[in-house]
This record gives C-alpha cells, sequence and structure tokens, in this order.
C-alpha cells in the first residue's frame, strides 16, 4: 500500500520532470530539449511575478493568520456565553468554498458595488477603497479575504491545544501574580507549538496551492499583478497549450516547496521527540 | 462504408433540412449514435446547439449532448478524453490553431470527402480554410462565424451626449467618447480581464494599424514592425481609450459592461457579436434601442473568429459515419440558418435563409462578401501560447503607466521566446 503510494507520487514526479525537459505542447512528447523550458521560464516576467506574489502572499497570509488565530482562540477560551455559536461563526468560512466566498469578496471590494460606493453614497464623497482595481494594492486584497477564509481554522487547532493546558497552571501563575498575557506570551505559546506548527503546515498548503482565491475575485489582474503561480501553471497546462513550459514551472514550485518545509518538517519531528522521551 | 451510402444520407439530410419539417427520418436501421463535446451552456448557446442536434437526430442520428461549462475545460477534458482513448466522436475547438497539434499528431479524421461534396472550397470564406484545412486535407468542420470586434452603441446615450452620426475615423470617435464623458456618461463600457483588452487591442490595430501591418505581425511575425512607428502609434492610441473606462472596470466580465450599455449607463462596448444576446434578452432591438458597427467607414477590416468541431480518430466504421453525418448537418443551409440566428454569429455559407438573422447579422454577412475586408483573428494565426504571452505584454502595458516603447520591447520578445 505504502509502496504503491509511494510508487504513484515518483513516478508522476519523475514522469513530470521528464516531460519539463521535452519541448511538448498540448500533448507529452519524448523529444529533449534540456533546460529550454526552465531558461524560458525565468526569462518569462509572469512567472517571476508570480513568484515574487506567493513570496509576499505567504508571509502576510500566515503571519495574519496565525496572531489573528490565536487571538480568537484566546477570546473564545474565556469562558464567554455562547461559545458554540462563536466557534461555528469563526470556523463556517473555512468552510465554504473559495469560488463562491471570492466572488463575495469582489463585489464588496469593487469601487462601485462594494464599500467605497456605499460609503460614498451615504455622503462621505472623498472615501475611498480600492485596493483590487489598484495594482499595487490587489495582493492585499487576496490576503484579507483568504484570511478571513482561513483563521477560523488557526482558532479552532489552537483552542483545543490550550483546552488542553493544565489548570492547575493558571492557578499557580495567579498565586504568582504574573499579569494574564505575560501567561500566555512566555508560558503558554510555546506550550502550544505542537498546534501552531500543525497550523503552519495547514497554511502553508493552502499557500502553494492559492489558485480559486485569485481567480474568483481577480483573475490575477488588473494586468498581471495578483498572478500566482498555481494560476500560472493551469494556464500554460490548458488554454496556452505548453504542458513543457507549464511542468517546468511544477519542478520549480515543488523543489522550492521542498526546500521551505523539508527543514521545517525536521526541526518539528526533532522537537516533538526530544519532548516525547 | 461505401460512399453511396454516405451520399445517401447527406442528400437525404440536405433534403431533410432545406425542405423543413420532415415527415420521417430516412431508412437508417439504427440510430448513428454521437457523443458531442462542447462548451455551449447559456440559455441562447443551448438553444443554439440544440439546432444541431435535432437536425442530426432527424438524419437518422442519435445526439449525446456532452456539455463542460468553460472553453479552456471543454478543450481541455476533449484533449484528455483523446490521450486516455476514450475521444468524444465530435469535439468543439474555435476556428483556430489551437487543435493543430492534434492534426500533426495524426488524431483527427480528415472531412475530405465532406468537404468535397458540399464545395467547401468554393463556399467558405478564405481565412476559415486557412485554419481548417492543414496540408490540403480539412481536419474540422466550421459552424459560425463570429466577429469580435463590433462597436456597440446606446442609441439614448448618444443623444443626450448629442451625438448625430456613428463615427467615421478613430479621432471622430475619439470626440464622441469626450462628448459622452462631458454628459456625465461612461464612455466605453469595458471589462478588464486580459481576453477583452486583447479584444480591444486587436480592434484598434486593425483600424489604426490597417490590415497590412496587422498581418505583418501576427502572421509574418516580422519583429522590425513591432518596432515601427506605425505600431507604436497603435499602442499609444489603444492606452488612450483607458481614460474611458470606469473605476469598476477591473475584472468586469465582459456581460455586465453589456449592461451597461443596455441601461444607457455607458456609450459604446467593443465586443463579440455574442454580446447581441444580452441586448435581446433586455426586449432590444438592433436599430432601434442599439447600433452597431464593425469598425469606421466604409472599408474598416472585418475581424473573422469561430468555432468548428473536429473528429478524434477512431476506425470504427459506424462512429466514422456518425462523425460524417454531423459534419455534413453543421454545415448544411438549413441548420446553419436556424444555429445562427440564435447564437449571434453569422452563418459560414452565404447560400442561407436570411430573414431570421438581425440587423447586425446580415450588415456583417454584406461586408464578408467583400474578400478584402476579411481579417483573420489572432487565434488563427498564432498558437495560444504565443498568442497568450502577448496576451500578458498587452494588458501590463494597459494596466500600469508603462512606455509604449517597453511595450514594444516587450512584444517582440515574447515573440522571440514562444516558438521553438
Amino acid at each position: 500500500m505504502a509502496l504503491t503510494a509511494l510508487g504513484a507520487y515518483v513516478l508522476t514526479f519523475l514522469w513530470t520532470a521528464r516531460v519539463s525537459l521535452s519541448s511538448a505542447r498540448i500533448f507529452p512528447t519524448g523529444d529533449f530539449v534540456g533546460l529550454g523550458q526552465y531558461e524560458r521560464l525565468f526569462r518569462n516576467a509572469r512567472w517571476l511575478l508570480s513568484l515574487q506574489n506567493l513570496a509576499v502572499y505567504a508571509l502576510l497570509f500566515i503571519a495574519a493568520c496565525l496572531v489573528l488565530g490565536f487571538l480568537l482562540a484566546v477570546f473564545i477560551d474565556q469562558q464567554v456565553a455562547g461559545e458554540g455559536a462563536l466557534r461555528t461563526v469563526f470556523l463556517y468560512p473555512y468552510a465554504m468554498s473559495f469560488v463562491a466566498t471570492g466572488l463575495v469578496w469582489q463585489w464588496i471590494l469593487n469601487p462601485e458595488l462594494g464599500i467605497q460606493g456605499v460609503a460614498r453614497r451615504l455622503g462621505f464623497g472623498g472615501f475611498t477603497f480600492d485596493w483590487i482595481v489598484r495594482q499595487e494594492t490587489v495582493l492585499y486584497t487576496v490576503v484579507i479575504a483568504t484570511v478571513w477564509q482561513a483563521s477560523g481554522l488557526v482558532m479552532a487547532l489552537l483552542l483545543s491545544g490550550l483546552r488542553g493546558i493544565d489548570a492547575e497552571l493558571w492557578k499557580a501563575a495567579r498565586i504568582d501574580g504574573i499579569p494574564k498575557w505575560r501567561v500566555y506570551l512566555s508560558i503558554v505559546l510555546p506550550m502550544l507549538w505542537p498546534s501552531l506548527s500543525t497550523a503552519f503546515i495547514l497554511l502553508f498548503v493552502m499557500v502553494v496551492k492559492l489558485f480559486d482565491a485569485v481567480v474568483a475575485m481577480t483573475q490575477g489582474g488588473p494586468g498581471t499583478a495578483s498572478e500566482v503561480p498555481a494560476k500560472f501553471i493551469m494556464d500554460y497546462l490548458f488554454g496556452r497549450a505548453n504542458v513543457g513550459l507549464a511542468s517546468a514551472a511544477s519542478i520549480v514550485l515543488l523543489l522550492t516547496v521542498l526546500a521551505i518545509v523539508a527543514p521545517f518538517c525536521y526541526a518539528r519531528s526533532r522537537a516533538l521527540q526530544r519532548s516525547g522521551g | 462504408m461505401s460512399k453511396a451510402t454516405t451520399g445517401t444520407v447527406a442528400g437525404a439530410v440536405l433534403a431533410l433540412t432545406l425542405a423543413g419539417p420532415a415527415r420521417a427520418a430516412a431508412p437508417v436501421p439504427a440510430p448513428l449514435k454521437a457523443t458531442v463535446s462542447h462548451w455551449w451552456t447559456s440559455g441562447g448557446e443551448s438553444a443554439a446547439i440544440r439546432q444541431f442536434a435535432d437536425a442530426f437526430n432527424r438524419a437518422g442520428g442519435q445526439w449525446i449532448d456532452q456539455a463542460v461549462a468553460g472553453a479552456d475545460q471543454s478543450r481541455a477534458s476533449t484533449i484528455n478524453r483523446i490521450v486516455g482513448g476514450n475521444a468524444p466522436v465530435a469535439a468543439q475547438f474555435n476556428t483556430s490553431r489551437q487543435f493543430r497539434d492534434i492534426v500533426d499528431q495524426g488524431l483527427l479524421n480528415n472531412l475530405d470527402d465532406v468537404a468535397a461534396r458540399g464545395n467547401w472550397d468554393n463556399i467558405l470564406p478564405r481565412t476559415i480554410i486557412d485554419a481548417i484545412k492543414v496540408d490540403g486535407h480539412y481536419y474540422a468542420a466550421p459552424v459560425d462565424i463570429h466577429m469580435p470586434a463590433w462597436f456597440f452603441y446606446s442609441k439614448a446615450a448618444f443623444a443626450r451626449a448629442g451625438i448625430k452620426a456613428e463615427p467615421a475615423t478613430f479621432d471622430e470617435f475619439m470626440q464622441h467618447l469626450d462628448l459622452l464623458k462631458r454628459a456625465g456618461l461612461i464612455p466605453l463600457a469595458f471589462g478588464g480581464q486580459v481576453w477583452q483588452e486583447k479584444i480591444l487591442f486587436d480592434a484598434v490595430f486593425a483600424l489604426v494599424g490597417g490590415p497590412a501591418l496587422y498581418l505583418k505581425i501576427y502572421r509574418d511575425r516580422d519583429v522590425r514592425a513591432v518596432h515601427s512607428p506605425a505600431f507604436r502609434d497603435v499602442l499609444v492610441k489603444f492606452r488612450r481609450l483607458r481614460a474611458y473606462t470606469d473605476p469598476g472596470a477591473p475584472g468586469r466580465n465582459w456581460n455586465d459592461a453589456t449592461a451597461l450599455v443596455v441601461s444607457g449607463r455607458a456609450g459604446v462596448q467593443i465586443m463579440g457579436d455574442w454580446a447581441k444576446g444580452e441586448f435581446t434578452t433586455a426586449g432590444q432591438v438592433a436599430g432601434r434601442e442599439f447600433g452597431c458597427f464593425p469598425g469606421f467607414g466604409p472599408k474598416a477590416p472585418y475581424v473573422v473568429a469561430g468555432d468548428a468541431f473536429v473528429f478524434p480518430k477512431t476506425g470504427k466504421p459506424h462512429v466514422v459515419r456518425a462523425q460524417k453525418l454531423l459534419a455534413t448537418v453543421m454545415t448544411a443551409p438549413g441548420p446553419q440558418a436556424e444555429f445562427s440566428a440564435r447564437k449571434g454569429s453569422i452563418p459560414i455559407r452565404p447560400d442561407v435563409d436570411m430573414s431570421k438573422l438581425d440587423l447586425c447579422a446580415r450588415k456583417g454577412i454584406e461586408i464578408m462578401a467583400d474578400k478584402s475586408r476579411q481579417l483573420p483573428n489572432t487565434e488563427m494565426l498564432l498558437d495560444p501560447d504565443l498568442n497568450g504571452a502577448l496576451q500578458d505584454v498587452l494588458t501590463n502595458y494597459w494596466n500600469r503607466d508603462d512606455t509604449p516603447e517597453r511595450a514594444q520591447q516587450a512584444f517582440a520578445q515574447a515573440m522571440k521566446d514562444n516558438t521553438w
């Protein structure tokens, strides 16, 4: 079973790597063009921009989700009334398809229909919130919308971690007169490390496969300002019938991901081993 | 499969479709099953393709509809199925170079006998023959002609802005846009999506740059022409139009832009003739509430685009028979007229009943008679990846404060990079 799974992954990887060295267009072909597709890829301004976008997006998205998710979890952990309802509200966006929510966010952010339009109709003539139509800011609107979607997930993960913390610890901290925020920051947060690292991996996966949110909200535009690698690959794979270039792009993406995630996973397993033993 | 039988079937089809509703189907024992893959899923589109399905069923076939929403997805599914050995009997592509690779791999049946019987060499427009005939063989059945660069305008908006006549030159068009702006309207209804920007650019290119330069660059890949002052002028004029769009344009769908013209909030939209469906749905009639013209003056080039069906290779005789029957039915005058009336396109042949077509379509057919005005759209001249790379260049130029010189440079670079 494990062998089959491994075989399927490794074989598809090898197959993609082979195709990326050919001049394949609509169909995979057997010829060999060396690293030609990679050279083309790294001359392609849209590809370079999409990598840069992904880096900026990853940083902002993961940081915002972790901070917001942590704050929400702490807030819910205060024995608030209606906890079940609140949990559902925060977690609900995660259950929704981004094709639907992306469209809604597109309307909310559209300067004519959304927030800006409403504010101006209410009499705030100078009010401007047109990030989604501006090249420099459009990426941040994708961050806002996806953080809205994913921070509930982080909250749920961290909340379960918080609930696992012994009540005695809080009593001890209270007796010692340590302020609450200090307990959270210096004691609780390090104890949440396993939950946090799980959340990080999940968020990172969401970053790499970021596609539908962009398609639904901006279609990579205006221009190519909110282009991401997954969309680049899909475009060249299907619409532009250039399987060779798309394969080269996926290999680059995979290697990048491995380069980032592998050391992280290694550190995580070491830390878990230490705490376990 | 003998030639005589196909001939009889084809004859029966023509007789039936010309004669209108038939009494009984031709004496074919078992219906010829045909799975047909296409992306026509909207109301008007599915009504249009049903005309083909009905005609095919009347002629002794059995149409099995396999609509996949979205052109890219539909083409991808067709190619996956061909690779997987489970190809549909017929599949839709644009009349373009999209299926050239499949032809080169020898994966399509040719239609030479259907074309010979239908006299395609003489009745089809040159631009379409060039797209579907490879090395002397016909590999696709064209079903419609779309012109992607029509100007649609609201008569009410023009009246409010005090515009009396349709513009006859690009400069006059710009003056009209200024008048519309002054009247407090959105001058140019636009959706800032990459393909819409490309349609707008190609319209400006064909009108301002002229067909000669257009072909020099898109067909002959002449890099020197890209660096010419004439092409720079095209880029400058294209970019100037941006000032006449509204802030809500980026990302807007084409039909939402059309709705701005329908409601009279915007003056003009430059879009394919499929936009007529939006006007019709709103109860508007060409020539009464809205006007249409295919460019400036009586010599404006008519950009030809369209759809075609290809027939994946198979050795099974009954499938080949079904393919030939499909190709015959889809290109026959009767179904052509019924289809185009619903699709908003114009028929691929001039010998059909025009009475069901609207004013714009009849204008289009009249123009198509003048061969010198026909101009192939870029999809017929360029491979999809080069076409896409040029789109990227144009969308960056349109959306950024970039100089036309830099756009020329990027355009030339994309042409060099995307040819093996």
